[in-house]
């Protein structure tokens, strides 16, 4: 028996023509049909090899998600395909996702027969030999690269949720990303997987898999936090011929890349939470609504779909129980604003992705008109783990009013970089200095921008914030999909608001008003902040941005009150967030116009250092402007009239010469 | 050439216009005008409407491609680590401002919102190909790179 979809032997049955309700029982018991013992141990023998448990040659497993890939991964694999020919060594190598420590990928895993899964990170190629020689040959740990030891520890490897960046964590919704190969639907049986979707199946009706669902308190991760056994509630009273389901995976926030993730390393967890949902609502019609610049996470989507209807467990009288399921996947094109519902909906149907006024919700009138449900990627990912250890049980996790665990993409200057699960309730504190690692090269931290483009940026004293939907919205922010951008004292918070401005701007549908003419005006002002007016009219400069700023708060009071859609009530955020908290660093660019941080480019001026510049000519050659001048072999000096303050000529002097004030 | 893509999509269906559209921009690179055209009359919905579809979406694009796509990361771990920089170099190197194509059609150079790439940024896409944590410096070294690969696919076809 190779994979599950052979029979161990002539009296089991199941196709996807005949399917049998006891298949997936089967695949993590055991035969149940007849008992015999010769079956039995084949099915758990090949549960076992599937779970890297029993194995006589070693296996060598690579990270292969997009972070890998773009650490290297793809270069890591054939180098070590190669030296395993040179080495003469018979070994497994196999494909896994993303562990979540994206800054120390490419992550390769070795499986010795017999002993413990041990991780390494950086393996670069050009590591490659001397890591297999010690790995493979001498059977000993690579000390240097090493991450950890999936089992016990012991003197020479820690096991591996003791180290730093995963000892805070609580892995619900990742607990296999990174463990299992994503493009093999028998590892996940092998690994407990659709064993929720089983006993949804066949022991439960549809109202008590949403009262579980209730009970246990999940509220939607897209980041509104509408509580999901009601939304689903809501749509199974309703009485429709056709209901649909929506997987929103179109993950538009920059600084965001949770969904990918997950989608990349686990598609199958995702797809079992969308056939219970579809299940508990009644429908029988998917789609999974994908940007498309996630090529990977929809290749592996498609891979896990096709699986899946070839083992019978998608598609029509799944298990013999009268339950259909087809999913679809539906690219996006490239809109921010498809990640609101009504737009998304909008984009399938094949129109412009614009939102409509709510109500009606989706849930009573969405996709064609037909009740809809739209869940995100990681609300789906966390409804098998609720069904099998049981709402009340998942409810003990996180706070009173935010239930379970939050995955966050921690990016920006930290030292480690990645994908985080974390309990609600932890602090913000906690996630950048204890498992972030703090940050990098002895800065300061200024700030973390947390909710993506709608949310808002929280400053040093107020890390200490729990992480729940409550909290973060209090002071302004919001728990959003899940980006968590860390800033240093090199972050610009005027030129942050202007960034995000900019984006909102951009992304800006044009259906309503406020959003579409407001932020232009919004951004045009806080454009203005830093820039330099006709010169000669010193005095009236200041009244224009003095003026400029309460209009600008007044702008954004408008804007929340009346736009049609999430993206345009949120869209002042960054700007609000960042007049509450960081109101003296916009007073500095205002009035004493100075950029501390030495980002506003329009404020600063750049010299060169006479003594250590060497006359290289380096910086004269990318001045794009030639603003630059002096002769080979002596100092240069830089035109101030001339010059464009790009700071190309920072960034290319390798002798430290250019000063900026 | 984009007629085959019809075979696989049922006629007068609105739902399949965007993929309709991503199929034709995958053999073409862009959208042609006839293409657009075609599309209209099977899918039964007025030209005007695909053009107003195919404008809304960032991803489509009605003028041709270069032979190498850089795709500049946005996003916001990628603003924090100064991809603006990043981007104005590769301006200033290429001599063409975002959105443009390079004279010589060598070069395509475009700005996304995020890749989802943010543990490594600042990062850009070349191609399939991600560079992630690059530096100002590093820059005329990648680009090197795809011109010589065209320059050697020369040298073989002259051969």
């Amino acid at each position: 028996m190779k994979n599950f979809d052979q029979l161990c032997c002539e009296k089991c049955w199941h196709t996807p023509q005949t399917p049998c309700e006891h298949f997936i029982q089967c695949c993590t018991e055991g035969p149940l049909c007849h008992n015999d013992e010769k079956c039995r141990i084949e099915i758990s023998s090949l549960r076992k090899r599937l779970r890297y448990e029993e194995h006589d040659k070693p296996i060598i497993i690579i990270g292969m998600g997009t972070c890998g890939l773009a650490s290297g991964a793809g270069k890591v694999k054939e180098t070590i395909l190669e030296e395993l020919k040179k080495l003469n060594i018979d070994a497994i190598v196999e494909s896994t996702g993303c562990i979540g420590y994206c800054a120390v990928e490419p992550i390769v895993d070795v499986k010795l027969p017999g002993e413990d899964r041990v991780s390494y990170c950086e393996i670069v190629p050009k590591l490659v030999p001397k890591f297999l020689q010690t790995v493979l040959v001498e059977k000993k740990i690579f000390k240097e690269k090493l991450l950890g030891t999936h089992g016990k520890s012991n003197q020479d490897a820690k096991n591996i949720n003791e180290i730093p960046f995963f000892e805070f964590q609580r892995k619900i919704v990742l607990s296999n990303c990174g463990i299992i190969n994503p493009d093999s639907i028998d590892t996940y049986l092998a690994y407990g997987g659709f064993k929720a979707f089983d006993k949804v199946i066949r022991l439960m009706k549809p109202e008590e898999v949403i009262k579980e669902i209730s009970i246990s308190g999940l509220r939607g991760r897209g980041g509104g936090g509408f509580p999901t056994g009601k939304k689903w509630e809501l749509a199974f009273k309703q009485k429709a011929e056709q209901k649909y389901l929506i997987c929103n995976a179109d993950e538009g926030d920059p600084g965001a890349f949770m969904d990918r993730s997950l989608l990349e390393s686990d598609p199958f967890r995702v797809i079992e939470g969308m056939m219970i949902a579809a299940y508990a609502i009644g429908a029988s019609q998917a789609y999974i609504y994908c940007r498309a610049e996630y090529p990977l996470a929809i290749e592996k989507l498609q891979n896990a779909i096709n699986l899946c209807e070839r083992y019978g467990i998608l598609g029509d009288n799944i298990l013999n129980k009268g339950f259909s399921l087809h999913i679809k996947i539906k690219k996006g094109a490239g809109a921010f604003v498809c990640g609101e519902e009504t737009a998304l909906i909008a984009s399938i149907e094949g129109k412009r992705g614009m939102p409509r006024p709510r109500p009606p919700y989706p849930v009573e009138s969405g996709l064609w008109g037909k009740p809809t449900v739209i869940n995100n990627v990681e609300t789906f990912a966390n409804v098998p783990p609720i069904i099998l250890m049981g709402g009340q049980e998942f409810a003990k996790i996180g706070t009173e009013k935010s239930k379970g665990t939050k995955v966050f993409a921690l990016s920006g200057n930290v030292k480690n970089t990645g994908l985080v699960e974390v309990p609600m309730g932890i602090t913000l504190g906690d996630v950048v200095f204890k498992i972030g690692g703090g940050i990098p090269d002895g800065k300061k931290f200024k700030a973390v921008q947390i909710g993506g483009p709608s949310g808002g940026c929280i400053p040093e004293h107020l890390i200490d914030t729990p992480v729940d939907y409550e909290s973060l919205k209090e002071i302004g922010a919001m728990m959003g999909s899940g980006g968590f951008v860390v800033m240093d004292e090199d972050t610009c918070m005027v030129d942050v608001a202007k960034y995000f401005l900019t984006f909102i701007q951009q992304e800006s549908c044009g259906k309503c008003v406020p959003c579409r003419e407001g932020t232009k005006r919004m951004l045009e002002i806080i454009e203005r902040i830093p820039q330099r007016y006709a010169s000669g009219k010193d005095k009236n400069e200041q009244l224009l941005r003095f003026k400029g700023m309460i209009y600008l708060q007044r702008l954004a009071d408008v804007i929340k009150d009346t736009s049609l859609c999430g993206l345009g009530q949120s869209a002042p955020n960054p700007v609000l967030s960042g007049l509450k908290y960081f109101r003296e660093e916009y007073e500095e660019h205002l009035y004493d116009r100075k950029c501390s941080a030495g980002v506003c480019k329009e404020l600063l001026t750049f010299s060169i250092d006479n003594e250590k510049c060497t006359g290289c000519g380096l910086c004269l050659r990318k001045c794009s402007v030639e603003a630059i001048v002096g002769e080979k072999g002596q100092a240069h000096y830089i035109l101030d009239e001339k010059c464009v303050k790009c700071g190309m000529c920072v960034e290319t002097c390798r002798f430290d010469a250019i000063n900026v004030n | 050439m984009h007629e085959k893509i019809f075979e696989n999509y049922q006629p007068n269906d609105r739902s399949s216009l965007i993929p309709l559209l991503q199929d034709v921009q995958n053999i073409y690179g862009y959208l042609p005008e006839n293409a657009l055209r075609d599309i209209s009359d099977f899918v039964g919905v007025p030209l005007s409407r695909v053009y107003g579809v195919a404008t809304f979406y960032n991803q489509f694009r009605l003028t041709p491609l270069g032979k190498n796509i850089i795709r500049v990361c946005r996003g916001t771990a990628c603003h924090v680590k100064n991809s603006a920089n990043i981007l104005y170099a590769l301006e200033n190197e290429l001599k063409i401002k975002a959105g443009e194509t390079t004279r010589d059609k060598q070069f395509t150079l475009e700005v996304v919102n995020c890749i989802g790439a943010c543990s490594i940024a600042p990062v850009i896409l070349v191609n399939e190909d991600y560079h992630g944590r690059i530096t100002v410096k590093d820059i005329p070294k990648i680009l090197k790179k795809y011109q010589t690969i065209k320059k050697t696919d020369k040298a073989e076809v002259t051969e």
